[in-house]
């Protein structure tokens, strides 16, 4: 690898690099880490030569789906993951906006039911930068400066 | 089971829409018809709107249902606090058809995931009212013997107006439309629909006010103008009497050209329009009835 990362190494597992600081916890969060009992380290404020400061997480003898990672798109577009086995990257890859994305964000029109009754929101994503999305219950467009993350 | 609800105007294909056109002129030919003898139909009103729940429950009467149901939901177990969900589990449980109005928008669409009959959104909040817009459809069709090459004029409030988003949605389906909107520029048609003609190549001409152009419309589609949908208190008082149809305005307007109206109406149409041959708004409510029999019929398979 190009230089010694900021945080220790894993021999196997998955590193998501690229991250927002301020997603950090956001990214967390989505990925349910809090719940992984495996080794998970972390890092924020980090350097970055194309981001000034990021944050990365590492987390050891976990390995993601395409559609379980393209869930972070909303927070954390520009992340990349690298697939960690042996200590060496096997495989690398850039998270996609999903086409459709459940849970994660609460649709903004107050009027909404889904912001009165327990409902998993659902969204078919509309465009992607900047991100905007319609919800499919009331129809309503909500955009990337409207968005609260459940 | 595999069931099919109507919550927006776009669930429904061209030929869906054909086929309500079709049933429908056939129910008022034959008004009586007993298919629905031993079904139960739920009019699940969250919100008092007389008008439409009479229309469907007249609906269901001349098809020989029996309804359940609540005009407003002071009247049931909502008010003791009960979930959406649990109103139309228990509700799927007991009828055949759920018909529901609610202040909330998407509760239908959420309702028809949680039921497991068929429902019909009778309006949900702002969102949609697809009931009203096959209404609308019969009327054009009746009165135009068509739906394709249909001249509409969409009059007063399209901004916030869904009987006129989801007119034009359907009438999208149909060979060569053209669009014409007349509305104060605070209320005009949103960008989203005019982006969407442009992107299907249909013709659309805006307006800001009432001239001898609706000499070339085949429809005259009126909607009111709300005060409460104004920022500013100034601009409706500048409005307000724009958008009003008057009598002596339809001299030069063609021999097949009708005016409808979703109604109620306040001040929009003059009233010294109701006994020209070309209002055809009272007429229209009444078309009412037997597009909700086509749905009805369509949704329960029983045509
Ligand atoms: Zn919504």
């Amino acid at each position: 690898m190009e230089k010694q990362l900021q945080v220790s190494a894993i021999k196997d597992g998955t590193v998501i690099d690229h991250i927002p600081t301020k997603a950090l916890f956001k990214v967390i969060k989505i990925l349910q880490l809090e719940e992984c009992s495996q080794m998970i380290t972390f890092g924020n404020n980090l350097d970055s030569k194309a981001m000034k400061t990021k944050a990365i997480i590492k987390i050891a003898n976990r390995f993601f789906a395409d559609e379980e990672v393209n869930k972070i798109a909303l927070v954390a577009p520009n992340a990349k993951l690298n697939t960690i086995r042996d200590y060496e990257v096997i495989e690398k890859r850039v998270v996609k906006t999903p086409k459709e994305i459940f849970g994660i964000v609460s649709c903004f029109n107050p009027k909404c039911i889904t912001n009165v009754e327990n409902i998993k929101t659902r969204f078919e994503v509309l465009s992607n930068k900047p991100i905007t999305m319609k919800c499919f219950h009331c129809e309503k467009i909500t955009n990337e400066n409207e968005m609260t993350y459940l | 089971m595999q069931t099919k609800s109507l919550i927006s105007i776009t669930d429904f294909t061209k030929e869906e829409y054909l086929k309500i056109m079709r049933l429908a002129a056939d129910f008022e030919a034959n008004p009586d018809q007993n298919l629905l003898q031993g079904k139960v139909i739920a009019t699940l009103f969250f919100e008092p709107s007389t008008r439409t729940r009479l229309s469907f429950e007249t609906a269901i009467n001349r098809l020989g249902g029996k309804i359940i149901g609540f005009s407003d939901s002071s009247s049931s177990s909502v008010s003791k606090g009960e979930t959406l969900h649990d109103t139309i589990k228990m509700v799927s449980n007991y009828a055949d058809l759920i018909i529901m109005r609610h202040p909330m928008e998407g509760s239908a669409r959420y309702a028809s995931e949680v039921s497991n009959i068929p429902v019909i959104n009778a309006g949900d909040g702002a969102n949609q009212h697809p009931s009203q817009t096959l209404l609308d459809m019969y009327s054009i069709m009746k009165t135009q013997g068509t739906l394709d090459n249909i001249n509409l004029f969409l009059v007063g409030d399209l901004k916030y107006g869904r009987t006129v988003h989801s007119l034009l949605m359907a009438m999208l389906q149909f060979e060569n439309p053209i669009f014409n909107f007349i509305a104060p520029a605070e209320l005009a048609m949103p960008n989203e629909y005019k982006l969407l003609l442009a992107s299907k190549g249909i013709k659309y001409y805006e307006h800001d006010e009432f001239t001898d152009i609706i000499n070339a419309a085949d429809i005259i589609y009126m909607t009111r103008v709300q005060k409460e949908r104004f920022i500013d208190p100034v601009e409706y008082e500048k409005v307000k009497n724009i958008y009003i149809l008057r009598n002596e305005m339809l001299k030069g307007t063609k021999e097949n050209m009708r005016i409808l109206h979703p109604l109620p109406r306040i001040n929009e149409i003059h009233t010294d329009v109701d006994d020209n041959p070309k209002a055809y708004y009272f007429t229209q409510a009444k078309n009412g009835v037997y597009a909700r029999m086509a749905i009805i019929a369509h949704l329960l398979n029983l045509k």
